[in-house]
């Protein structure tokens, strides 16, 4: 009875908690911080410390088992938590503060390459590759390409995973997205055939488990689709006599094409308790240690399920169940929402990155005694590159008269590389190209007074005395620049504006000090 | 290709609502503590139980509840194109996976603390329906070894094609590409353990679907009490009474 009279006073002092910034486990202080962490985050809380007459000691189960490694590194949960849990979710709390239907914060970053993707929710943390290679397709199916899905379970992410043949989970994991992806058609594999019956792009997709929060498989699908959304195949053309033999251009040759995707299962689990009709979406890790099944629903955006998996556990009525399915539709939609938009993103930056590169690429041979000639053709690419990328912001721009100064810009900077290429002829150093251009819809540019004004300041400084320095100024510039990638396309941008403005107020003489000033001069106010 | 021809029959004769022939056999293993055979149509799957018996790998055993245990295996010879592995790959470990959980949230382990219970199953004939049938086998064979249980648990499976639901589909509709919706249900607590669904279904077809395989389900159940019923019968009277 005693004890009975706890848990009571452990319910109402939960049902009547009000703010607090702390966390008080009503158990453990022996517990290691890091499953302390694990099972209560601090959190805009709702619980108050409560007060338990008998404090469980943390139990010596490693005594209590054998030598095996697999069992000893097992982290169980105690008796008392699991009620604790329990107890919270008659009263709809949960331990890290969340509602039972509330998903956790999903973030999803992306590496440089392409069809590389690492997300996180919450406390889970999934890594997803996509890769490619040609090879022979199925004999059943001879003008299609092939996907295969491969887990690893890093023993880092949880201490009873082990190295080497993937155990249960992560085989089960490994299905429950490869039906979610392959079954509802969700990737094109006929645009993936090369040479029917011979040449085809398998598609391989690898997630890796770095942390696990709970709830794996949501986040290993985001990872999934994420980087495949992000994948981009390089683009083969069939040669030879009779046209059988495949040409695979590199990526510099012809742009890489992306996967044709048509809908994205998102997949969505729930966790069923033994209490009756208890129900969580998105559970954590001690959740899931205290919960008697889950279901996982895999369904897209337009409200077809493309796959569910309810591996066993505890019954549920068929009510129950189709009332899962519409709460996984809405759950759904917000997730797709966020992925497009994440990719969104990454393929802007992309692009922008694009035209950085072939910037960098020309700012770098400013300060180094290079060929003339190899810089020639190099500032033709760019001309060209710059030409059609500033096509292409052009179209997103609102037609202003930025674009008149693209116009001039362009000219301008022609003339510019033509007036490097002829100092460089004559060994003086040559003329800063880049800065602030009016395309990059991310930068204001630079006040055309205050630039003057900035000039005019500078006075006739010696040339030939500060171009050392300036060379080294620019070499530390240019590392900054490659060191800043966020820093690095604004300040490009408006430093090609510069010149623009520059060419416009019609200075005549330049140096590189006064390219390179403005720049440093605008980073401070960047980082500022 | 057509699966449901205009006067309402399937390929092989049936009515869209219409499960195969079941055939039930207790007793088939002689040395395990509780077997059966189990035939959906032309599917048959063997199982065998072993236990409570003690553990053998001590470090999982557990104090307060039994270990489960399952295997699925199948058999070379059980489809059309011989086998190259018959366990160990990705599929049969899933399906082990799933019936495992499947059966484990039926026995009533906190009896048996301390003990392991092992299943294995074996599909000597594959014909589409392989996991429902080797849930009803288990669920046979536990009962012959009188493993104490919740309930008995009835598993089948429903697709559809032709924009008609159909249950227990064989190995021609299953491979179709379309929908496959395997349901394992507990009749007397009105409650779904197992199911597996893939392909794109919208909701409320999947709803259609769902209480269709849930009807077939209760369908087997009762077949299998009979099953029992007479096996009960039958020990009866060789012990005499």
């Amino acid at each position: 009875r005693a004890h009975s009279s706890t848990e009571q006073d452990c319910c109402t002092t939960l049902v009547a908690a009000s703010g607090s910034s702390t966390i008080l486990p009503p158990f453990s202080v022996h517990r290691p911080a890091g499953t302390l962490r694990q099972l209560f985050r601090v959190s805009s809380s709702t619980f108050i410390s409560t007060q338990l007459a008998t404090f469980p000691t943390y139990p010596a189960f490693c005594a209590g088992a054998s030598m095996d490694s697999r069992l000893a590194n097992t982290w169980r949960l105690t008796v008392n938590e699991k009620k604790f849990i329990e107890t919270a979710l008659a009263s709809d709390l949960r331990i890290d503060g969340r509602k039972p239907l509330e998903y956790r914060k999903l973030t999803i970053n992306f590496g440089r390459e392409d069809g590389s993707a690492d997300v996180q929710l919450g406390h889970t943390h999934v890594m997803g590759f996509v890769s490619s290679q040609l090879v022979q397709p199925y004999r059943e199916r001879p003008n299609e390409g092939t996907m295969s899905i491969f887990t690893e379970f890093s023993p880092m992410a949880d201490p009873s995973f082990e190295l080497g043949r993937p155990g249960e989970s992560a085989i089960e994991l490994g299905r429950i997205i490869d039906r979610g992806l392959r079954e509802s058609r969700a990737v094109d594999m006929e645009s993936l055939c090369v040479l029917a019956g011979k040449l085809v792009w398998a598609i391989r997709i690898d997630l890796h488990i770095l942390d696990n929060g709970g709830n794996l498989v949501d986040a290993a699908n985001v990872a999934a689709l994420a980087a495949l959304l992000t994948f981009r195949r390089p683009e083969c053309s069939l040669g030879g006599e009779n046209g059988q033999e495949v040409v695979v251009h590199p990526p510099e040759a012809k742009d890489p094409l992306p996967l044709i995707v048509h809908h994205l299962p998102i997949a969505v689990t729930f966790g069923f308790f033994s209490t009756e009709y208890t129900m969580v979406v998105d559970p954590t890790h001690s959740e899931e240690a205290v919960m008697g099944g889950r279901m996982t629903v895999t369904v897209n955006a337009s409200g077809d399920i493309c796959a569910i998996q309810k591996a066993g556990g505890v019954g549920v009525p068929q009510s129950e169940i189709m009332r899962c399915l519409r709460l996984a539709s809405d759950k759904a939609e917000s997730i797709t929402k966020n992925i497009k938009d994440a990719v969104e993103a990454f393929n802007t930056e992309r692009m922008l990155r694009k035209i950085k590169r072939h910037s960098t690429a020309v700012a770098a041979n400013v300060s180094i005694e290079n060929d003339v000639k190899g810089q020639k053709d190099k500032l033709a690419g760019q001309r060209v590159n710059e030409s059609s990328m500033s096509q292409m912001e052009r179209l997103k721009l609102k037609p202003d008269e930025s674009s008149i100064s693209q116009n001039d810009g362009l000219g301008s900077e022609t003339r510019s590389s033509d007036q490097i290429s002829s100092q460089r002829a004559e060994g003086n150093a040559p003329l800063f190209l880049g800065g602030p251009s009016s395309w990059d819809p991310h930068t204001h540019g630079v006040d055309p007074d205050f630039l003057k004004a900035s000039l005019a300041a500078q006075g006739k400084s010696n040339p030939k005395a500060e171009q050392s320095s300036e060379d080294s100024d620019d070499d530390v510039a240019m590392q900054e620049k490659d060191a800043s990638e966020d820093v690095k396309p604004p300040s490009l941008a408006t430093d090609s504006s510069e010149t623009v403005e520059e060419q416009k107020t019609s200075i005549v003489k330049k140096t590189l000090k006064d390219a390179v000033k403005p720049k440093n001069r605008r980073r401070k106010k960047t980082r500022s | 290709m057509e699966f449901v021809n205009p006067e309402g029959l399937r390929l092989d004769g049936r009515r869209p609502m219409e499960m195969r022939q079941l055939r039930a056999e207790i007793g088939a293993v002689a040395r395990a503590d509780g077997s059966a055979v189990f035939e959906m149509g032309n599917t048959k799957v063997i199982a065998a139980v072993y236990g409570p018996r003690e553990v053998q790998n001590k470090s999982q055993q557990s104090n307060d509840q039994a270990l489960v245990r399952c295997e699925y295996t199948m058999a070379n010879f059980s489809t059309g194109d011989r086998k190259r592995k018959p366990k160990g790959d990705r599929r049969s470990t899933e399906i082990s996976l799933v019936i495992r959980q499947t059966m484990e949230a039926c026995i009533l382990t906190h009896l048996m603390p301390r003990s392991q219970i092992d299943i294995y199953v074996q599909v000597l004939q594959a014909d589409g329906g392989t996991r429902s049938a080797c849930i009803n086998a288990a669920t046979l064979a536990l009962a012959d070894a009188g493993i104490p249980m919740r309930d008995l648990v009835t598993s089948c499976s429903s697709g559809y094609l032709n924009s008609t639901p159909l249950l227990d589909l064989n190995y021609l509709e299953d491979s179709a590409g379309g929908p496959d919706v395997t349901v394992g249900f507990l009749p007397k607590l009105d409650r779904v353990t197992l199911l597996q669904m893939d392909a794109k279904l919208p909701v409320d077809i999947v709803e259609n679907v769902m209480q269709l395989a849930i009807e077939g389900c209760k369908a087997i159940a009762t077949y299998i009490r009979e099953v029992l019923l007479e096996n009960t019968k039958q020990l009866e009277y060789r012990r005499g009474l």
